[in-house]
């Protein structure tokens, strides 16, 4: 007679990228409840969440045009923690890159595009280092926790944000408190006519496939990752482990800070208090689902992206609150994290 | 009478052994020491016993009646109490509370009362402490009187300690010690932890010696002596690997003056170091786990830094110098805790170039063809069972030190730091990496091997230096080194003795 026991062993390798996609549907059961709760019923609401925004072309690109931060704050967080620096900070970064983009976009005048849009670009992602930086020389220097830094420093860019549109940059003629327009030359332009879809998608891309090449292909790479997997490892085999870490510190900033930029110049074109409303953090819910792996962040912004585009068709079509896009979120994250817990288990047959 | 009896006892980690068949059996009132280097077994048998562990064969007898131990809470109520190397007591409450937490009781607590009963037993028991007090306002030494009040306070009949003494200093070790012989006569059994031989003998009744996860046997005190004792620990049957006695002297690479340093704790753990290590030898460092050998290689590796004192290598200050910079310098260095200073989620073949990763790098990317092509040729030199892609986590203690190894040495390393180097492994990884070492020797290298294993220290070394509390207590050629001459000099009774005139001197 055999039996199966459950032992406490890693693994197969296959187990890994499987956990996801355990997860999604337990957290729809999971979640279901709720869907109950606010009068729908959960199989109709998960066909708006899941399939109806690909239903259509136009609601499909919406998909791609939610997506498009999401790519990058997750694409930001999951190379900070590839290197053990937890940034919890890409929602600061991202304001920080917007606001940085909004200064170039409202200061520029009559600009070709060939110069505001790299313009913007550019200084999307140095404001992103910018505001990484002193968490970061915190954490390299005196050792402070960064995932404490990085977080506070959040609430602090949204004080200044408030602070440039109740004051400097509010807006003469509504006097709402939004910043003036950016010069059309600094404007992102649309990948394809009459939709949202702009150059910021395109630039996600490339990021995620810069990412990926410099994770697996460079000695930057390797090195960052012997840090993430272990500090003293990486020590004793030479590699400076506080430089590395400031870098990598210092590009995830600036990655958020394109997303921020992106938001600004092919969005909203104008800074506003709720530009991101959560980008940033959702991103670390993407760079974990994602496993860390650029091209798993790439899939799981697309489907936080899908999540959140349905959120508002379930909303329409069956009156329940918005928020439950982020409940599915927010339970999404807390059932995979739950589920890596499966990597550490192994089940064996024993002959009793 | 015996008051605990284990038998046949078998515990496993994957495939390490950690208790192969081990017997031990503590008398009713006598104070029994559990004698070994680090990592022979001695805690995870404590461990077993006290329910923090599960044996994977063997039984436990209490008074002769057969126990099944599965939680520390069985432990307790089959009067056994074990104050463990880390402290279990709650830093923002006071005494009294902690002694009442994991009471059974009912919902409301009389903490005045509790304070009262604490304060009788405090009393009862002779071990001083004040109920109402935070237990963060208390010193490490009160910590353990507190520590071990909470095990007496729950009628316990044995107390085990688990190295009790590495936390105090002198004076305390001499409070604690007056303590139990007092707790003894009132009939308390205490199995006593150690690896200090002088202490042992102090103390203990009787004494079991455990190596390698075997009970090597157990002795009374007025039968042995420290000499026997440290023989026991440390020997392990020799293998076939001999070296060469003649060879060339060479110049020195390695020269370390006047070296202090401190441990994690402030404490100081290595005083006045000086030692040369010349092209074509290899130093031996012996002694007992504990005195200063972890240190020493930290230091040397650039993974600590010294307090005082200078370290030069080939001409070069390396004094404090961080892990990239010896790095840098090529410095070969093999460490003792194989599993921190390797990366086990990376694959065999990125450990294997991870400290000269220069040379498979073009313009900022890696050279994967050449990274792999490096570590077949590896694999095959070093005779490692794994494959380049393999995650290194995945392989044994003996091919992971073989990885360390293979690492270190293609590079031809002029110095060579190594520590421990067959800890852990079974016989024939141990062959072959002492025949590895030797080789290096053959090669001209300066190799420096801190090593518990007497019989390696012996097989091995041209020169033999002891180190003992922190100080070389001596320096003597392979020629003159004997196992008993060097268990003395490791169990420091020069110095004890020393020390003891110099008392009879001042009294």
């Amino acid at each position: 007679m055999s039996k199966f026991r459950i032992e406490r062993a890693p693994a197969p390798m296959w187990v890994r990228p499987l956990i996801p996609f355990i997860a999604i549907p337990v957290t729809f059961l999971l979640t279901s409840a709720l869907v109950l709760a606010a009068g729908a019923n959960p199989l109709e609401a998960y066909y708006h969440f899941l399939i109806s925004p690909l239903s259509n072309s136009y609601s499909a690109i919406e998909v791609l045009v939610k997506s498009t931060p999401l790519l990058l704050t997750g694409a930001a967080v999951a190379f900070a923690f590839n290197a053990g620096y937890w940034n919890i900070g890409a929602e600061g970064q991202l304001y920080a890159g917007a606001i940085m983009a909004t200064f170039i976009g409202i200061t520029l005048n009559n600009v070709s595009p060939f110069v505001g849009i790299p313009a913007m670009i550019v200084g999307g992602f140095v404001a992103g280092m910018l505001w990484a930086l002193v968490p970061a020389l915190l954490k390299v220097k005196l050792n402070i926790d960064e995932v404490v830094t990085t977080l506070l420093l959040n609430s602090v860019v949204l004080f200044v944000t408030s602070f440039l549109l109740n004051g400097a940059w509010r807006d003469p003629i509504s006097m709402w408190p939004q910043s003036p327009e950016i010069d059309p030359g600094t404007v992102f332009i649309k990948l394809i006519p009459r939709t949202r879809l702009h150059l910021g998608f395109l630039l996600a891309l490339v990021v995620i496939v810069i990412e990926w090449f410099v994770l697996t292909r460079t000695s930057f790479g390797l090195k960052m990752r012997a840090i993430g997997y272990s500090r003293e490892g990486a020590r004793f085999a030479g590699i400076k482990v506080n430089r590395t870490m400031l870098t990598v510190a210092l590009v995830s900033g600036g990655i958020a800070g394109l997303a921020g930029a992106g938001e600004v110049a092919g969005i909203h074109f104008h800074l506003i208090d709720a530009l991101s409303d959560g980008l940033g953090y959702s991103g670390i819910v993407i760079a974990t689902l994602g496993g860390l792996n650029p091209f798993g962040v790439g899939l799981a912004a697309l489907f936080v992206g899908l999540i959140d585009t349905g959120a508002q068709s379930v909303s329409r079509a069956l009156g329940v609150p918005v928020y439950l896009g982020d409940v599915v979120q927010s339970t999404l994250l807390l059932v995979t994290l739950s589920l890596f817990l499966l990597n550490n288990y192994r089940i064996r047959k024993v002959e009793a | 009478m015996h008051i605990v009896q284990m038998r046949g006892i078998v515990k496993r980690f994957g495939d390490l052994i950690a208790n192969d068949h081990v017997d031990f059996e503590l008398e009713s009132g006598e104070i029994h020491a559990l004698l070994g280097e680090n990592g022979a077994g001695k805690t995870t048998l404590m461990r077993i016993l006290y329910g923090l562990y599960h044996a994977d064969e063997g039984n436990i007898l209490v008074n002769d009646q057969p126990v099944a131990i599965h939680t520390p809470k069985d432990a307790i109520a089959a009067g056994i109490g074990m104050v463990t190397q880390h402290f279990t007591l709650v830093p923002t409450l006071t005494v009294a509370e902690n002694l009442a937490l994991g009471e059974k009781g009912s919902l409301t607590l009389d903490i005045k009362q509790v304070e009262r009963s604490v304060a009788e037993a405090s009393k009862r028991f002779g071990i001083p402490v004040k109920p109402d007090v935070l237990v963060r306002h208390l010193s490490v030494g009160e910590r353990q009187r507190v520590e071990i009040l909470k095990a007496l306070y729950r009628n316990a009949q044995v107390l085990i300690l688990d190295e009790p003494t590495a936390v105090l200093v002198p004076q305390e070790v001499d409070v604690l010690f007056e303590a139990l012989k007092r707790l003894q006569y009132s009939g308390l059994s205490v199995i006593f932890i150690s690896h200090k031989l002088h202490e042992v003998m102090d103390l203990c009744n009787r004494i079991t010696v455990l190596r390698d996860g075997k009970a090597v046997g157990t002795v009374h005190k007025n039968d042995t002596s420290t000499k026997q004792l440290a023989t026991m620990m440390v020997g392990r049957e020799s293998f076939g690997v001999t070296r060469q006695e003649q060879r060339v002297q060479g110049e020195v690479l390695v020269t370390i003056k006047n070296m202090c340093a401190e441990d994690k704790k402030g404490l100081p753990a290595l005083r006045n170091i000086n030692l040369e290590v010349h092209a074509g030898e290899i130093l031996g460092i012996a002694g007992v786990s504990g005195n200063g050998q972890a240190e020493l290689s930290a230091i040397l590796c650039g993974m600590q830094k010294p307090s005082s004192g200078q370290i030069m290598v080939e001409g070069q200050d390396l004094t404090g110098a961080e892990a990239d910079v010896i790095c840098a310098t090529g410095i070969g260095r093999i460490p003792e805790d194989r599993h921190a200073n390797l990366v086990g989620e990376l694959s065999v073949a990125e450990n294997l170039v991870l400290d000269h990763l220069q040379d498979y790098v073009k313009n900022g990317i890696l050279e994967r063809n050449k990274i792999q092509q490096q570590a077949g040729k590896l694999i095959k030199d070093f005779q490692i069972k794994a494959k380049p892609r393999d995650r290194l986590r995945t392989l044994s203690g003996g091919n992971m030190q073989k990885v360390m190894l293979a690492r270190t040495l293609s590079r031809e390393p002029r110095v060579v730091i190594v520590s421990q180097p067959t800890r852990g492994l079974d016989v024939g990884a141990t062959d072959y990496v002492r025949s590895q070492l030797l080789e290096q020797r053959k090669r001209g290298a300066a190799v420096l091997m801190i090593s518990e294993d007497l019989d390696e220290i012996i097989a091995l070394s041209d020169r033999i230096a002891v180190i003992y509390e922190g100080e070389i207590v001596g320096i003597i050629p392979n020629s003159e080194a004997t196992p008993e001459k060097l268990g003395l000099m490791m169990s420091g009774s020069n110095i004890e003795k020393r020390k003891q005139e110099k008392k009879r001197v001042q009294v």
